[in-house]
């Protein structure tokens, strides 16, 4: 159609603003796609931090206080479980497997979680992903003095299979008192996993025992109290209690009676919660600020195309000789509209082109460490079809927002009819 | 179409902008076919007007204003739009061409908007594009210019498309608004001859606006607008 070439051509005269118009539009584009894709993809994630553990146990709180504490490495425990408790549980005809997790040790800032080799066996993340090691082997449950590393710990303070590390008593990131009597040895490091996993250090429960066996009121022995690393070894590391622990049933159909018998035990106030559940809690609470998010990009996307608006506006009074030479071939007003109308159409599909190629090329440039730094696996996958509305309703509102210069120009090529003004 | 109906046809034809005193008063203008005419009218004496008045962008407040026989008033503004291209071609002062368009292209512009023009110029020369590369072939703009964008042409040349433009198709009429005035006296000439050629060939009346008197006598008629036009002739007693 030739007012298309037309518009097409005028356009290309002014390619200087017309690029910088459809840069903003693409770039405000890429944002609102990779803000969709990066949260829609984040929620997946987080919904998988865990998964195949079908109850969490801890002493009474809240669920999402459980939550955070037993697999975030987020806040503390108010109260800990007896190991009698989680050998009871444990032997339960419906448990298939029971790991214990013993938190409240740091080394700097990074948490540290006793528990058992059977963690390395059946916590799983993600779409059933098991721990994997990057480098050596798992601790040994009865060497207490061996630290399997997150990945995240071991990369951010550059510690190698073999390095010694002293643990710090408390979670703060500076910790006045340290467990430096009795050092521990790094024997492996896990792959990353994009979950709180890699920022943790695994030690087996004994060696949490071991540390503070010779502690008595919540403070270091002095003197002749001391008790060696080498004097612990020889002595009984089974720890009194535990924080929390985590439940594998031999069928999922037993999870809410077992669930309730948890809750309702007289043997100690327990709490059991279903991981999949408390996330996503949790998740919505943090929802309102992945709105939030998406509400921003929508906005910058608007201060895009307002910038098109802005463009052809001003355009609009140098470009009235333009329009007065096409009436005098003929063209009538609504030809002038349709032609504002064109150009704010061909800006805004450019733009979102350009933006779905800006989009792709973000995706390959950051794929690979989004993946093995956050877990976030970002798909080259064509856009859904949430996606596809996303992008007719911009075209949509580009369009509408050219009919502002069109309504202007019809309405001035009406009144300047065959006028020229310079 | 009876043979001597005359191509423009004013009668008693008043106009005033809105808010504002009368700026046109005349009460008889007539065009013959394939005459040629020239309008005296320095600025001021409300030529541009008339202009928007013959080319149906805007309607008198009273009198009659007739080309071809058809009265303008008694169309629509977008049978108006489409009768001014189909029998009439416009040539401004300068700047006549949209500059992004290639000169083909620009030339092209009445036949995209007209049907009628577009059958006649492929009734005569087998396509739009032909009829308008043997128009600026005539005019004197060789074929390596065809293709190159309006806007890198010297005035002059441009001044030839916008009468390419104005001719393609054949309309009856080409109203020429001081085509000239920006091209230098040996050009200006040269341009009239070829625009009276080209005019001639196509069987077209040409209604030629100019302040500069010294092109009058090349005409074959010439009126003074402001002594046709009697509102500025009452301004001035």
């Amino acid at each position: 159609m030739h007012l298309l070439r037309i518009a097409l051509s005028s356009l290309a005269n002014r390619r200087f603003t017309a690029l910088l118009t459809v840069f903003a539009i693409a770039l405000s584009m890429a944002l609102l796609l990779a803000v969709e894709r990066v949260r829609t993809e984040a929620r997946a994630s987080f919904a998988s931090t865990i998964s195949s553990t079908d109850l969490i146990v801890g002493a009474r709180s809240g669920s999402i206080n459980l939550l955070l504490y037993s697999v975030f490495r987020i806040g503390n425990a108010t109260n800990n479980i007896r190991w009698s408790s989680f050998e009871h549980f444990a032997q339960h005809p419906q448990v298939k497997w029971a790991v214990p997790l013993s938190l409240g040790d740091s080394h700097h800032g990074y948490r540290v979680l006793g528990t058992s080799e059977d963690y390395f066996t059946h916590y799983q993340y993600g779409r059933k992903n098991h721990l994997a090691l990057r480098e050596g082997r798992f601790f040994n449950n009865q060497a207490p003095f061996e630290v399997v590393l997150g990945a995240e710990v071991a990369d951010a303070l550059g510690y190698t299979l073999g390095q010694e590390l002293v643990l710090a008593h408390g979670v703060a990131a500076v910790s006045l008192v340290k467990h430096d009597d009795k050092p521990f040895t790094t024997v492996g490091i896990l792959a990353r996993t994009g979950t709180p996993v890699d920022r943790t250090l695994h030690i087996a429960l004994a060696g949490m025992q071991a540390i503070h066996i010779d502690w008595q009121h919540g403070a270091p022995a002095y003197g002749n109290q001391k008790i060696s690393a080498e004097q612990a070894l020889q002595m009984d590391l089974q720890p009194k209690e535990i924080t929390a622990m985590l439940i594998g049933l031999k069928s999922r159909m037993a999870t809410f009676a077992l669930q309730r018998e948890i809750n309702q035990w007289s043997g100690e106030p327990l709490l059991a919660i279903l991981p999949g559940v408390a996330l996503q809690e949790l998740w919505s609470l943090m929802g309102t600020a992945e709105k939030a998010l998406f509400i921003v990009s929508l906005f910058v996307v608007l201060t895009g195309l307002i910038g098109m608006l802005t463009a052809i506006l001003t355009s609009l009074n140098e470009r009235r000789r333009e329009m007065a030479i096409l009436r005098s071939v003929g063209a009538r007003p609504w030809h002038i509209a349709s032609l504002l109308i064109l150009e704010a159409f061909s800006l805004a599909f450019a733009g979102i082109l350009a933006g779905l190629a800006f989009l792709y090329l973000a995706i390959a440039l950051v794929q690979g460490p989004l993946q093995s730094h956050y877990g976030l696996y970002l798909a080259f996958s064509a856009p859904t079809l949430y996606e596809w509305q996303l992008l007719g309703a911009v075209l949509a509102a580009g369009v509408l927002m050219g009919a502002v210069p069109a309504w202007r120009a019809y309405r001035q090529s009406l009144a300047d009819g065959l006028n020229i003004r310079l | 179409m009876a043979r001597h109906t005359p191509i423009i046809e004013l009668r008693d034809l008043r106009f005033a902008w809105p808010k504002q005193a009368l700026l046109l008063d005349i009460a008889e203008f007539t065009l013959q076919p394939q005459q040629r005419l020239f309008l005296k009218g320095p600025s001021g004496s409300g030529k541009t007007t008339l202009l928007g008045l013959l080319g149906g962008v805007q309607l008198p407040q009273s009198g009659c204003i007739k080309l071809l026989g058809q009265d303008l008033s008694q169309l629509s503004a977008s049978a108006r739009d489409r009768f001014r291209v189909d029998h009439s071609g416009f040539i401004f002062q300068q700047f006549n061409l949209l500059p992004f368009l290639s000169v083909l292209h620009n030339v092209l512009l009445p036949c995209q908007f007209s049907k009628l023009r577009q059958q006649r110029a492929t009734a005569r020369h087998g396509s739009i594009e032909e009829a308008a590369q043997a128009l600026l072939l005539q005019l004197g703009l060789t074929e390596s210019l065809h293709h190159t964008l309006a806007g890198q042409l010297s005035i002059g040349q441009q001044q030839r498309v916008a009468a390419a433009r104005a001719l393609i198709g054949q309309p009856e009429l080409v109203i020429a608004d001081e085509p000239t005035s920006a091209l230098d006296a040996d050009s200006r000439e040269a341009f009239l001859h070829l625009l009276f050629s080209e005019c001639a060939a196509a069987k077209a009346s040409l209604l030629f606006v100019s302040h500069d008197q010294s092109l009058a006598p090349l005409f074959d008629r010439s009126i003074d607008l402001t002594e046709l036009n009697r509102a500025t002739r009452k301004q001035e007693y």
